[in-house]
């Protein structure tokens, strides 16, 4: 491994909230970005500008104001759409990845799926991958399949020729990198077998987007979706990417004003996209802060940002497996796996890592990381997770090997 | 000493006492803490007459203060009336862990009085 002295990447001072203290008067070292991400000033002065200075409603007003604040709203969904390699009219602000699977699974998922089929999704997803589908198939007599993970945590990608094989299948569903074990999964290639066996396929990217550069063209994928409070940006906002000719086919989600071409008593028609999927007033101020944080993003970027997470990983990976009882799971090849890692300590509970590490300023998270179904096939009630983004340290993750030390103290071990 | 992780919290946590299953069982109960996944179950074998609570024993997994709790509590529990169980308060447990929860770790020490007072034909709601 490289012996970095210095991070290749040193912004900790741009996000004001890292300077909070913690119980024992040391800056707080913040390792659960994977559940969100802290705000860079440029961020927090974006929203606070829109705020201060151009507020108005988007998309009606023929005054100065209102144009203004349209000319950000829309100018901030341009430059996130490139920023992944989407179109602007394709790029469909939601209020977060759980309801941006969750437009697709009502407006898509009730046309398409039927009696009998089947969506596929993976023992990887995040409870928001999973519940909209269990609803839809539930609703429509579908059949709800799984992919399996290997013991080093990986999906059974072999299992995926055999459930396509069935004809059967009609979305294949899949967690770009998983919230839990890390793991990168290879979805442009799922997203073309879904293709090449009839099904359509959505990735959910809210843990890749964060960390990785993203092309969603080159994915391939009907739909893509992830969030924006994971991304350095704001809660409230989440995007949609999908392909044109499947959106224009879609019927809406939800109904109301901004979404329509015209209103009559007895039925409507709709606006054109990426505005058919936006009902009622949108996150503007978000849409605004979002856009702040792909450029903060870009201006550093994704390839530095990904080299930085990957070298924080190495260096937790090799910090942790000094500690005794310490099992982390998820891939061990650094090409396989992002800035998040779980782990367990025999002897103590992931609660009581979390609490130990608390008292030393280090906040990691524990708990079921809103992944049961994996939390169950890989046989533990809950994990302990440390997770990273740009402004982490490599002295951030000294921290947590120490505080893992204190703990084991604490129980005797 | 540590503030949380007393001694004896530790003591009933590695080894914690009425654990495990019991059969046959007249009342049983089961329940989890959402936010962590933790379970726990118990079955509770009562006298003849129905009234008094002869064994217990709590099964399942969770965190430090979760385990010392249910196993704290089951001594106390163990010759109690079936009757006096839905009225145990939060604070009759809190009070027996004898160290200051944050409202971060309450449902952590609540979980084996909820499960008891379901199990008993109680509110099997949070205690408050």
């Amino acid at each position: 491994m490289n012996p970095v002295t210095a991070p290749a990447v040193d912004v900790k001072a741009d996000f004001p909230v890292l300077k909070r203290e913690g119980p024992d008067g040391r800056p707080i070292a913040y390792l659960d970005s994977a559940a969100t991400s802290q705000k860079p000033l440029a961020v927090i002065d974006a929203m606070s500008s829109y705020y201060r200075n151009s507020n108005a409603n988007v998309h009606r007003g023929v005054y100065g104001l209102a144009q203004e604040a349209t000319d950000l709203f829309e100018g901030a969904r341009e430059r996130v759409g490139a920023f992944v390699g989407g179109e602007t009219p394709t790029t469909i602000f939601t209020r977060n990845a759980t309801e941006a699977i969750n437009l697709v699974a009502y407006a898509w998922g009730r046309e398409h799926i039927g009696e009998g089929d089947e969506v596929l999704i993976t023992h990887m997803e995040h409870h928001s991958n999973i519940v909209p589908w269990q609803l839809l198939c539930e609703e429509r007599g579908a059949k709800l399949r799984y992919l399996g993970v290997t013991e080093d945590g990986n999906l059974r990608l072999d299992e995926l020729d055999e459930a396509l094989a069935s004809g059967r299948v009609k979305m294949v569903a899949v967690v770009h990198v998983s919230n839990v074990l890390g793991t990168i999964n290879p979805v442009a290639e799922i997203a073309a077998r879904a293709r090449a066996a009839g099904a359509a396929c959505l990735i959910d990217g809210s843990q890749a987007v964060p960390q990785l550069p993203v092309d969603v063209a080159e994915i391939g994928a009907d739909f893509y979706v992830w969030t924006g409070h994971k991304a350095l940006g704001p809660t409230g906002i989440g995007v949609l990417h999908g392909r044109r000719d499947v959106l224009e086919a879609m019927r809406p989600f939800l109904g109301g004003g901004d979404m329509i071409a015209s209103v009559g008593f007895e039925s409507s028609t709709w606006n054109e996209l990426p505005w058919k999927f936006e009902a009622g007033t949108s996150p503007i101020a978000e849409a605004v802060g979002l856009g702040a944080a792909i450029d903060y993003l870009a201006e550093i970027g994704m390839d530095a940002v990904r080299a930085h997470e990957r070298d924080l990983t190495a260096h937790a990976l090799e910090s942790l497996a000094r500690i005794e009882g310490l099992r982390v799971f998820g891939p061990t090849d650094l090409d396989l796996r992002g800035g998040a890692v779980s782990f367990e300590v025999k002897g103590i509970h992931p609660h009581d890592l979390a609490e130990i590490c608390d008292r030393e300023g280090v906040c990691i998270r524990a708990g079921h990381h809103c992944a049961q179904p994996l939390m169950r096939s890989m046989g533990v009630p809950a994990t302990a997770r440390a997770s990273f983004h740009v402004y982490n340290t490599r002295e951030d993750v000294d921290r947590l090997a120490a505080a893992l030390g204190s703990a084991r103290e604490v129980f005797g071990l | 000493m540590d503030s949380l992780y007393r001694d004896y919290i530790l003591d009933h946590y590695k080894d914690p006492r009425n654990f495990g299953e019991l059969d046959p069982h007249d009342l049983e109960g089961h329940d989890h803490n959402p936010l962590c996944g933790d379970e726990l179950g118990v079955h509770v074998k009562v006298s003849a007459d129905g009234t008094t609570i002869e064994d217990l024993r709590f099964h399942g997994q969770g965190c430090a203060i979760s385990q010392a709790a249910a196993s704290m509590a089951s001594e106390e529990l163990i010759g109690m009336k079936v009757a006096e169980i839905p009225g145990l308060s939060a604070e009759w447990v809190t009070d027996l862990l004898g160290i200051d929860i944050s409202p971060t770790r309450r449902k952590c020490a609540l979980l084996s009085l909820k499960v008891m007072r379901g199990a008993t034909g109680g509110d099997a709601s949070w205690p408050e």
